[in-house]
């Protein structure tokens, strides 16, 4: 696989630890039925992630986490509480944010590079630079060869990785990512986890990753937020020291095995696993 | 196909340096597609029962012509120019008719798809349009229009024009939810999500509008040649009708609808250059 550099963000990085990119204050997110009932989905929460974080979010299912990220991406309205991108309260969608869906969510009739290459159009970046970086990016996730390739001659790993590169060619330095490996087979599954890590230790970049492997959670994230079943509550919030260099290894090392039961009893204790 | 592998002239072709036989190549080409011969033989056999039970009843030929009959009015007519004539007046007539149900259509739809408020003040207006039977109000456009070609391109596109304005708008409508949260999330305005990614979405809903759009297109204009007219393969169909040359009648109804299969396939090839990208299963094939 072709790895090209890609510019780390001029802004301290992981190691570095000081500001802010995103904050949550006492966040709530109340749904009202079709007869008029208010059922809590998610919160009060308070969180603060720090920049170049890679914070991995597991739960039971139906415990808000997908809710959580699209507040955080600005596309759904908050019922009360705040959302702070970096010390500014957002009231909806924002430049600074990359986002990776469950499903791909390619253009079918844009070739892989366009399909990189929607967010500078929409936005109305520079082209020929956005150009230059989506080549890189494409090269980054492993598709140097695959430009002019349309999504249905992809596979559904490639797939996933055009909509990672396409969620770094504006340069965000926050990227949101709802369960984005799941669709795929446990091979795929693991090597994307590899590239992802790399992604993020090259790029930088503050990552918020929704999953609901604990393994996958434990394998990415410097922490790994436990949301607690409706409302999504802080259960737990689990500080990751495993070393940076993670390998496939890493996951069958004994510490590793510790952050996942860690986990899994918190689950259990919150009676999210049968 | 794959018995025919394991013979050697097959596993020759294979290697590149032989030719199947042509005899073995015609009966695998059979195998896979009986219809290559199901579809002639059956034209073949209706053709013929028709062509003999004409003849051994001596049914009279303004009654009921043999397919010997028509065959030699549609050289004869074809010969002279008549069909040409009157079949490419009818032709420009759909033809026209069908653009501006297009424009129109797409047009409108695209408005309704777009703004709720425009929707609910057309809405039972266009019920209202839609439930009269176009064909009703055709006698009024040859009244306003006359019996040149400006009411016939009208009727035509007023026909064609619905399934075309209920295809954009249920197109539109269907959009993937992701695709929209997608351009969302990277703040696209209402217009740059219409056409980067609601227009697109729907083409194979669109086109498969204009399909049938464009074989309502040539009914519209038939009809409207029937009420009045002074050209086109309607008007002709009328005047033969009149005279009893009933095998001329037949005559201009396999060209109209050489005519519609022609559009027809040329529309398909269109959509499959167009929407390469489709998924097969949502374009639909009329």
């Amino acid at each position: 696989m072709q790895r090209a550099k890609i510019m780390p963000l001029e802004r301290p990085g992981p190691a570095a630890g000081g500001a802010s990119a995103i904050r949550l204050d006492e966040l709530e997110k109340v749904y009202e039925t079709r007869d008029g009932k208010r059922i809590q989905a998610l919160g009060p929460l308070s969180l603060d992630i720090t920049e170049g974080e890679f914070v991995s979010i597991v739960g039971p299912s139906g415990c808000g986490k997908s809710t959580l990220l699209r507040l955080l991406a600005g596309l759904m309205d908050l019922t009360s509480g705040r959302v702070l991108i970096r010390d500014r309260a957002i009231a909806g969608p924002q430049k600074d944010i990359g986002m990776v869906f469950q499903s791909p969510v390619l253009l079918p009739w844009k070739t892989a590079l366009d399909n990189v290459l929607l967010p500078a159009k929409v936005l109305g970046l520079d082209m020929a630079a956005s150009r230059r970086r989506a080549d890189e990016l494409l090269a980054m996730v492993g598709l140097a060869d695959f430009h002019e390739k349309y999504p249905n001659e992809l596979s559904g790993g490639m797939q996933q990785r055009v909509a990672i590169a396409r969620a770094l060619v504006h340069e965000p330095s926050i990227l949101l990512m709802d369960e984005p490996f799941g669709a795929l087979d446990a091979m795929t599954r693991e090597t994307m986890n590899l590239e992802l890590r790399r992604i993020w230790r090259e790029s930088g970049r503050t990552i918020v990753f929704v999953t609901h492997s604990i393994p996958e959670a434990v394998f990415l994230g410097t922490r790994v937020l436990v949301l607690s079943p409706r409302p999504g509550r802080i259960a737990d919030l689990v500080e990751v020291d495993l070393p940076a260099e993670r390998d496939l290894d890493t996951m069958a090392s004994d510490r590793f095995g510790q952050f996942s039961r860690r986990i899994r009893s918190q689950f259990k204790s919150q009676g999210g696993l049968e | 196909m794959s018995s025919q592998i394991t013979t050697p002239a097959a596993q020759a072709a294979a290697s590149g340096d032989g030719v199947l036989p042509t005899r073995a190549r015609r009966r695998g080409l059979l195998r896979e597609h009986p219809e290559y011969l199901l579809v002639p033989l059956l034209f073949v056999v209706v053709v013929g029962v028709w062509e003999a039970v004409i003849r051994f009843f001596e049914v009279p030929i303004y009654l009921f012509p043999a397919p010997s009959d028509i065959f030699w009015a549609l050289v004869d007519r074809l010969g002279s120019g008549l069909y040409i004539e009157h079949g490419l007046h009818t032709l420009s007539e759909a033809l026209l008719g069908f653009l501006c149900a297009a424009v129109a259509g797409i047009t409108l739809g695209s408005v309704i798809a777009q703004f709720r408020l425009v929707e609910k003040t057309l809405y039972p207006y266009l019920i209202a349009i839609q439930t009269t039977p176009k064909v009703a109000i055709a006698p009024l456009f040859i009244m306003w229009f006359g019996f040149g070609m400006t009411s016939k391109v009208i009727i035509a596109a007023i026909v064609a024009f619905f399934p075309i304005l209920v295809n954009v708008i249920a197109g539109l409508r269907s959009t993937d939810v992701q695709r929209i949260e997608l351009m969302q999330s990277l703040r696209a305005s209402k217009w740059q999500i219409f056409y980067m990614v609601r227009l697109p979405s729907a083409l194979p809903m669109i086109f498969a509008g204009l399909q049938i759009a464009i074989i309502f297109a040539i009914l519209g204009a038939i009809v409207g040649e029937f009420v009045g007219s002074n050209a086109g393969l309607g008007n002709l169909i009328l005047q033969m009708n009149f005279n009893l040359d009933t095998a001329g009648v037949f005559g201009a109804l396999v060209c109209l609808s050489a005519m519609g299969i022609t559009l027809h396939v040329v529309m398909l090839r269109i959509q499959r250059r167009l929407l390469f990208w489709a998924d097969e299963s949502k374009v639909t094939e009329v």
